[in-house]
């Protein structure tokens, strides 16, 4: 404990606060320039003010029906015309959002701090808590994860939480073996090796010393982890086996919609342009931050 | 090379052995169990259940079940469906190879468009086509697969009448062109997904060769622009790429689950969707203990395929 404390007077005195904070304001300057980058975030930005404003912003309520417009088109009360139960497809699809994007975004958080713990475990230790880490990856991912989710679906009833919670669990592993892969060779360095030798903690290594180093690799991963998770959700939601039908997500407004491509084809359009347009702002800060990060990468 | 490639074998059995473990573990986890199907049907009495039970084994601990069921499977008995009474085998068997067909078409249809995708990108950097190959890439991988379906469902076959929405033809009634014409909307929409990441993939392995020293030294000896091209530069840039095909094949067969879904094309995707909707857990298991070897299969081709295409790679 007194060992601890000394090492942190130690490590401020090199002056790393600083030079940590540059390092934030560099990326931060480096993804300003990013013009694609700046128009995915600003995107998000809309979608999500759309997503928490939702009652205040949705002309209609997300289960309001009107049952003498059953799947109409548009018209000047509906701007995206109306579904197979004469809800208003426009108010769903702000509603929808929210589901959406807290799936994906929740997912994506499970996915990150599982993944990190057993890459960071499995990386810092080596050896053979390494090997049995590494071979129930191997195990983990011979399984395609949607059929695992798809039967789990059919045993345990979906709710918006069970979604994100079984999302997460099954994206890990790609995340698990990047944070690994850079440990390995981390924990080589002569930084950690000093570190160790004024008595650092194991807890104390990897926190204050490896973690910041892969934080880069984390972010941009979480970010592709969130726009994967909101694909796989829609992709549950779509089949039946996501969030419950009467609950609006992007995914399962279009469960029904090829049955009305006649009477109304937009049924089938709209949600999926919404969801697009969303994974696509979401990769393009994805891009953003890796060059942001690693202007060497491209 | 031969010791690797034993190592590489040697190195898959745990995996086959923690699949099967897991498929089982999942089955028992099964609500009610494996003869639920038939205590939920209220004709039988307690004494025609425990029969049943006995007969499938019910009766029996655990470890025994598990073993009598691994000693099944190695014979390639996957058990009984619980809906069409018939052995998962037989079932599985049978939509096989209506899925190579549609898996093949989409490889077919993903590879033709990556490589010329990703070769003219690389051949004309920063041309036009290399910006619009690159922005049309961005949204494909951003499109969710099931949704690209629908619109080619919506476009092709209901508003624009070219194509038939859904099925896969008789091929008494039309024949073989039928069948093509039932095949092109999935296979596309199966191959389309990987267009988008291999098109990158060409792309950057084409650059990274024409960069290198022998192909100068290939033009300098005088060869012609052509074969310089087929047989130094492509040749060098297509062999990490093979083994890119050769992991993601698998996940075709996983991705037919949504294609066949949408497009009823009667494969083991389809079965899949129906099996979930039936809740028949046999044929799933079938199918999820069949994708799961798959899966390690393609890995370990994949693995020796490219220690062997490019000897640089160390066996170790």
């Amino acid at each position: 404990m007194e060992n601890d404390q000394a090492h942190g007077k130690l490590e401020l005195n090199l002056a790393q606060r600083s030079q940590r904070r540059s390092h934030w304001s560099i990326a931060w300057s480096r993804f300003k320039r990013h013009r694609l980058a700046m128009v995915g975030l600003g995107m998000i930005s809309v979608f999500t003010f759309l997503a928490l404003f939702a009652p205040l912003i949705a002309p209609y309520g997300m289960d309001e029906q009107d049952l003498f417009k059953i799947a109409e088109g548009p018209s000047a009360e509906n701007w995206l015309g109306t579904d197979e139960l004469g809800r208003d497809v426009l108010s769903r699809l702000i509603y929808g959002g929210r589901i959406s994007l807290a799936v994906g975004l929740g997912a994506a958080l499970i996915t990150t701090v599982v993944g990190v713990v057993v890459g960071t475990t499995a990386g810092y230790f080596g050896g053979w808590v390494d090997s049995i880490l590494m071979r129930f990856i191997d195990l983990v991912l011979a399984f395609p994860a949607i059929f695992m989710l798809l039967i789990l679906f059919s045993i345990v009833s979906a709710s918006v939480w069970n979604v994100i919670l079984f999302l997460g669990l099954f994206s890990w592993m790609w995340l698990a073996r990047v944070v690994r892969g850079e440990l390995l060779s981390l924990k080589e360095r002569e930084f950690v090796e000093a570190a160790r030798s004024i008595g650092a903690s194991n807890v104390r290594i990897v926190s204050q010393h490896l973690l910041p180093n892969v934080v880069a690799a984390i972010i941009v991963s979480a970010t592709l982890a969130m726009a994967f998770n909101m694909i796989a959700e829609a992709t549950l939601s779509f089949l039946g086996f996501g969030v419950p039908p009467s609950v609006p997500t992007w995914g399962n407004m279009l469960t029904g919609a090829s049955s009305f491509y006649l009477r109304a084809p937009l049924l089938a359009v709209m949600p999926g342009v919404v969801l697009v347009l969303a994974i696509l702002a979401i990769n393009f800060i994805g891009d953003g931050l890796r060059d942001a990060f690693d202007p060497q990468s491209r | 090379m031969g010791r690797f490639i034993a190592r590489r074998l040697l190195g898959a059995i745990p995996l086959l052995v923690g699949i099967t473990i897991i498929s089982f573990m999942f089955m028992h986890l099964m609500p009610g169990g494996p003869d639920s199907l038939y205590a939920r049907s209220g004709r039988m009495n307690q004494e025609q259940l425990d029969a049943i039970r006995q007969n499938m084994g019910l009766d029996q601990p655990v470890v025994i079940q598990y073993a009598r069921w691994v000693g099944n499977l190695a014979r390639g008995d996957l058990g009984n469906s619980y809906v069409q009474f018939r052995p998962v085998r037989d079932i599985i068997l049978e939509r096989l190879p209506n899925t190579m067909l549609l898996v093949g078409a989409g490889l077919i249809i993903a590879v033709t468009f990556s490589l010329i995708f990703g070769i003219v990108a690389a051949i004309y950097q920063y041309s036009f086509f290399d910006h619009l190959f690159s922005f049309v890439s961005f949204f494909g991988m951003a499109m969710p697969v099931f949704w690209f379906g629908l619109m080619l469902q919506l476009l092709f076959a209901v508003q624009l009448g070219w194509l038939p929405t859904s099925g896969m033809g008789s091929m008494d009634d039309g024949g073989i062109i039928e069948r093509i014409r039932h095949l092109i909307l999935p296979a596309s929409v199966l191959g389309v997904g990987s267009i988008a990441f291999w098109s990158r993939y060409v792309r950057s392995s084409m650059l990274e060769v024409i960069r290198q020293d022998y192909m100068r030294t290939a033009r300098a000896k005088g060869l012609r622009e052509w074969s310089v091209f087929s047989r130094h530069a492509l040749k060098n840039a297509l062999i990490p790429f093979v083994t890119v095909i050769g992991i993601d094949i698998p996940l075709y067969f996983v991705g037919a689950v949504v294609t066949e879904t949408i497009f009823s094309w009667p494969g083991m995707g389809r079965l899949f969707y129906d099996s979930l909707n039936a809740r028949d857990y046999p044929v799933l298991m079938g199918l999820l203990i069949f994708s799961a070897v798959l899966i390690v299969i393609g890995n370990l081709i994949a693995d020796i395929a490219y220690a062997y295409l490019d000897p640089r790679i160390k066996y170790s």
